[in-house]
């Protein structure tokens, strides 16, 4: 057999975040994201809606990177001019992102890193919607190196609403935040620990359960039956290869690495 | 009063004054009114609090020392993802901020046009930003109780806005996929001023069957300009796509020489003409293909 890269096992892994979520919004921002909604779009969640990139929607996803043509199909309409209105606010979405932090309660970042509000030390991009979509929807993550500058005990600006008790004012209303799947060069994990604590749930091949938790800023719970991460089927690698023709995800990960053979 | 609300753009910038706040519409590097921003970077207009969903509008202002404040959710270039003009004025500590979530942002704008002093809303809840930006919150007055963010209004003493078409009274026609918060930028502003693609006399007497993209009614317009190439570098469809080469070029220019005083007049120019020919004229604004994602 030949050998299977990780960003596919990755992609697949992400897929499954989308699995079974009904007539939502899939919104996987970044190549790996982008390709497990169209791979879970056409393969075991075909109820999936999805966006052109840009404010069509369309039933058959659109492959990454450059084309001579364009053949994308709108189906319907959703510009940003009512995204709020029809899918965010409305809590008909799942988005997969990829923050700059992400701390021990599930809060993400990516305004700024050190120094303060009134002058930063690292301007990143600015809350975006982050705020908006972890009190309203559901929210996954994907990130390519998983590392301790990544998962910090606290990220530096709370970008989106994670379950840190500390941060929730009586009378709010929090009962969509509603964290999934974290997948990550190394593993997946969920929010299915005690008071919602971050917990691996499967382990990429090679990967032992310390190697997460010396990547990682804080401690990690690890399911009773935490398992290893599956292989992509061969159906689902065509799926992913016919939707990145120029395999723009070969630029994901660092070195592009195989999937480890099993220790 | 005169319905011919036809201007240049150099008497669109002499109706703002320093201090005012001042919306831009637009989103990141689409739709900007970079005409009419062009023409604030020739003038001596200053302490603006500016409004947007910021792209390279929000990184010239804020370059050129515009700016006093700031009130955004992000500032980007889309494919170059972090704006350097604007990083440059954030970590120099220059700028006094409000941070906003992108739907927090749209329903400031609505409670203004509404006249509104707020519209409640869950969005900021469990996030730094209630703290940061100082946020208060209101409680429902019904059996629920719920303790919400209270979205004050972002009340604009003006607007800007590239559109594609408009008549001399300001009857506009927007196309593209997507208008953004364009419209609720127009009605948020005490006066909204517009360049367009294409001005005519009397859009019914040219294009009847486009009055169902009258994004906003020309009660919401002050002031029209034609400015073909008016959003350059960002995109304007159906016109014209973005022109990432002049992105880049401008984003280079903030590491090397990464003084906006020697670079100002490669992207601001001496007029609008004079930018035009810089960059091949408006025939080459209208060959820059519409990207595909």
């Amino acid at each position: 057999m030949t050998e299977v890269s990780l960003v596919d096992l990755c992609i697949v892994a992400c897929s499954e975040a989308f699995r079974g979520n009904g007539e939502i919004v899939a919104t996987g921002v970044g190549p790996v994201p982008r390709l497990a909604a169209g791979l879970a779009k056409l393969t075991h969640t075909p109820e999936l809606m999805m966006t052109d990139g840009e404010a069509y929607l369309v039933e058959q996803p659109v492959p990454l990177g450059p084309r001579k043509y364009d053949d994308r199909k709108p189906a319907g309409h959703l510009p940003f001019s009512r995204f709020f209105d029809s899918a965010v606010w409305s809590g008909r979405r799942h988005a997969m992102v990829t923050p700059t932090q992400l701390d021990r309660f599930g809060q993400i970042n990516l305004s700024y890193m050190g120094g303060t509000y009134q002058q930063p030390k690292t301007q990143m991009l600015g809350v975006r919607g982050f705020p908006g979509n972890t009190i309203y929807h559901p929210n996954s993550f994907f990130f390519p190196a998983h590392g301790p500058r990544v998962f910090v005990s606290q990220v530096d600006m709370i970008s989106g609403v994670g379950y840190n008790p500390a941060k929730r004012v009586p009378g709010g209303n929090y009962s969509a935040v509603d964290l999934r799947t974290i997948v990550t060069n190394l593993c997946v994990m969920d929010f299915g620990g005690p008071d919602n604590a971050i917990r691996v749930v499967s382990l990429h091949p090679g990967v032992t359960f310390e190697d997460v938790q010396a990547a990682t800023g804080f401690e990690l719970v690890c399911a009773d039956n935490v398992t290893e991460t599956l292989l992509p089927t061969s159906e689902a690698l065509e799926v992913i290869a016919s939707l990145d023709p120029h395999n723009i995800r070969a630029t994901v990960l660092k070195d592009n690495p195989p999937v480890q053979r099993a220790a | 009063m005169s319905l011919d609300k036809r201007m240049s753009a150099a008497e669109i910038v002499a109706q703002l004054s320093d201090g005012m706040t001042l919306g831009i519409g637009g989103w990141g590097p689409r739709r900007k009114p970079m005409a009419l921003v062009r023409e604030i970077l020739r003038s001596d207009l200053k302490d603006l609090t500016v409004v947007a969903y910021g792209g390279a509008d929000v990184g010239m202002l804020c370059a050129a020392g515009k700016v006093r404040k700031l009130v955004f959710a992000f500032v980007s270039l889309d494919a170059i993802p972090l704006e350097p003009w604007f990083r440059k004025a954030r970590e120099s500590g220059a700028l006094e901020v409000l941070e906003l979530d992108e739907g927090m942002f749209q329903w400031g704008l609505k409670a203004a046009a509404f006249g509104l002093p707020f519209l409640p809303t869950r969005v900021g809840l469990g996030t730094d930003l209630a703290e940061l930006g100082g946020l208060k919150t209101v409680q429902s007055p019904y059996e629920d109780g719920e303790t919400l963010i209270a979205m004050p209004a972002l009340k604009l003493d003006a607007a800007l806005i590239h559109v594609n078409r408009s008549d001399w009274r300001g009857n506009v026609q927007v196309f593209g996929p997507d208008a953004y918060y364009d419209e609720w930028f127009a009605k948020a502003a005490a006066k909204a001023y517009v360049s367009c693609e294409e001005l005519v006399d009397r859009m019914e007497d040219h294009y009847p069957e486009g009055a169902q993209h009258n994004l906003f009614e020309r009660c919401f317009v002050s002031g029209v300009v034609e400015m073909p190439g008016g959003a350059h570098p960002s995109s304007m469809p159906p016109h014209y796509g973005w022109d990432m080469k002049a992105f880049k070029a401008y984003a280079d220019s903030a590491r090397d020489p990464g003084d906006w005083a020697q670079v100002a007049d490669r992207f601001v120019g001496a007029s609008e003409a004079d930018y035009l020919e810089s960059i091949g004229g408006k025939e080459a604004v209208a060959a820059l293909p519409l990207p595909i994602f």
